[in-house]
């Protein structure tokens, strides 16, 4: 059976894995090899690095990081952060990615999703969506949550997926940092919706959270930093939480 | 030396990068007489089956692979084109295995995406691996069950996990992207 997957995600910004709430607040998590390897170790299923500066300045630090990633790690593992073109995927996955996740630039200019996933095929293509609950329902936002679209979240999710995603990336503006738990309306619309596997992402607090996700929603994976960062979550005790509820996880 | 076929449709540098860790000498290659010279072959691909077809044709790729004498691996999409034919892109491939390559039903969740164990395995490159181990899976395409195939793995519905006839073997997961196991099965390869 296909088991549900665990995935840690490192912020990271010059080259270091960092953490903030809200989308706010940003401090120092540690370096992001060391992080990677302790959670290969713990038996993390995936691991997604996003580059939360994604400045020209920062990509060939970035593409050395995915580099020295790459050579250490034997997990698949994702890149995102100011991906806006095919030469910069090309870049990112030669350097040993196995996958990118595109938002904002994928918001402002749809066919970049199909223009990836005509050169490298759909299952290396995340589209995330950073979505926000506004008075008129969910909606998209860009820019790191700092720029609020006219895009409804369900819309855009469909569409990402006609275009070629091989993946949704869902986090919720809501519930992140919050460890209030996941935001099952939106993560089940969204994985009702589509026939894409969707990663829940934003608000995981208590190792329930990812049972109440995985028993309500159709979302394959989840994912969470801080709390795996700061330890509060060790992935192996999760999986044999997951275990006991009868959710299929892979243990080591 | 261990020789990973350079063509355009790759996950070459995980490949490499897994060899390293192994501590085996390897080339990525596309050049005839280092190919046919190489201790073991490894033919890895994630990307669309006909473009790849095409480059391996217009190379001359296809002929050089066929005509291989020593232990070869395909993964991936390597897999689905050492098969008969696929459905992506209607493409003849190698036809090494007799097995069709089909896309998953549109309904279901696609790609098969992560960790999933086998339901049945045999054969030399599972030697010390359970069926309830799990590896990394991510395609929309499968190969269907036929003699040759040596471990299944059930999603939607049974297919080929990996398949053995003579010197060629292959995997539709990626063990250079399995942790643990992986590695176990990229080592049985190996020292085959």
């Amino acid at each position: 059976m296909l088991k549900k997957r665990i995935i840690p995600c490192l912020d990271i910004q010059n080259g270091r894995t960092v953490k903030g709430i809200n989308f706010v607040g940003i401090r120092d998590a540690g370096d992001p090899i060391d992080l990677a390897k302790r959670y290969v170790e713990e038996g993390a299923d995936e691991l997604v690095f996003l580059d939360i500066t994604a400045t020209i300045e920062n990509r060939d630090t970035l593409v050395s990081l995915v580099k020295r990633i790459a050579k250490e790690i034997d997990i698949p593992f994702t890149v995102g952060g100011g991906i806006n073109s095919v030469e910069d995927v090309s870049r990112i996955i030669s350097a040993g990615a196995d996958k990118v996740s595109v938002n904002s630039s994928a918001v402002r200019r749809p066919e970049l999703i199909r223009e990836i996933a005509d050169e490298f095929g759909s299952q290396c293509v995340t589209v995330a969506i950073d979505t926000q609950k506004m008075n008129d329902g969910w909606k998209v936002f860009t820019h790191g949550g700092r720029k609020e679209t006219e895009l409804k979240t369900t819309d855009w999710a469909k569409r990402a997926e006609e275009l070629g995603a091989g993946e949704i990336l869902l986090t919720s503006m809501n519930n992140d940092g919050t460890k209030a738990g996941f935001a099952l309306e939106i993560t089940g619309q969204v994985s009702e919706l589509v026939n894409l596997p969707v990663i829940a992402s934003g608000g995981a607090g208590l190792k329930k959270d990812f049972e109440i996700l995985f028993n309500t929603t159709k979302a394959t994976a989840g994912l969470a930093a801080s709390i795996f960062h700061n330890n509060e979550i060790h992935i192996q005790d999760l999986k044999k939480y997951l275990q006991t509820k009868k959710i299929p996880v892979r243990c080591k | 030396m261990i020789a990973i076929i350079k063509y355009n449709a790759g996950n070459t540098c995980s490949v490499q990068n897994a060899l390293n860790r192994l501590g085996y000498e390897n080339r990525i290659t596309d050049v005839e007489e280092e190919l046919l010279k190489a201790d073991k072959v490894i033919f890895p691909g994630v990307g669309e089956a006909s473009t790849a077809m095409s480059y391996l044709k217009e190379r001359g790729l296809d002929r050089v692979i066929l005509g291989l004498k020593q232990p070869v691996l395909g993964i991936c999409l390597g897999l689905q084109l050492m098969c008969e034919k696929t459905d992506e892109g209607d493409t003849n491939c190698l036809g090494i295995f007799k097995n069709k390559v089909r896309k998953f039903p549109n309904k279901e969740i696609v790609p098969h995406m992560g960790w999933n164990n086998f339901t049945e395995v045999r054969g030399t490159l599972f030697n010390g691996i359970s069926q309830d181990k799990d590896v990394y899976f991510v395609h929309s395409y499968y190969a269907d069950i036929s003699e040759q195939t040596t471990a299944v793995c059930d999603y939607i519905s049974p297919f080929s996990a990996a398949l053995e006839k003579d010197n060629f073997y292959a995997t539709q997961f990626h063990p250079e992207k399995s942790a643990d196991i992986g590695e176990q099965i990229l080592k049985n390869f190996l020292e085959l």
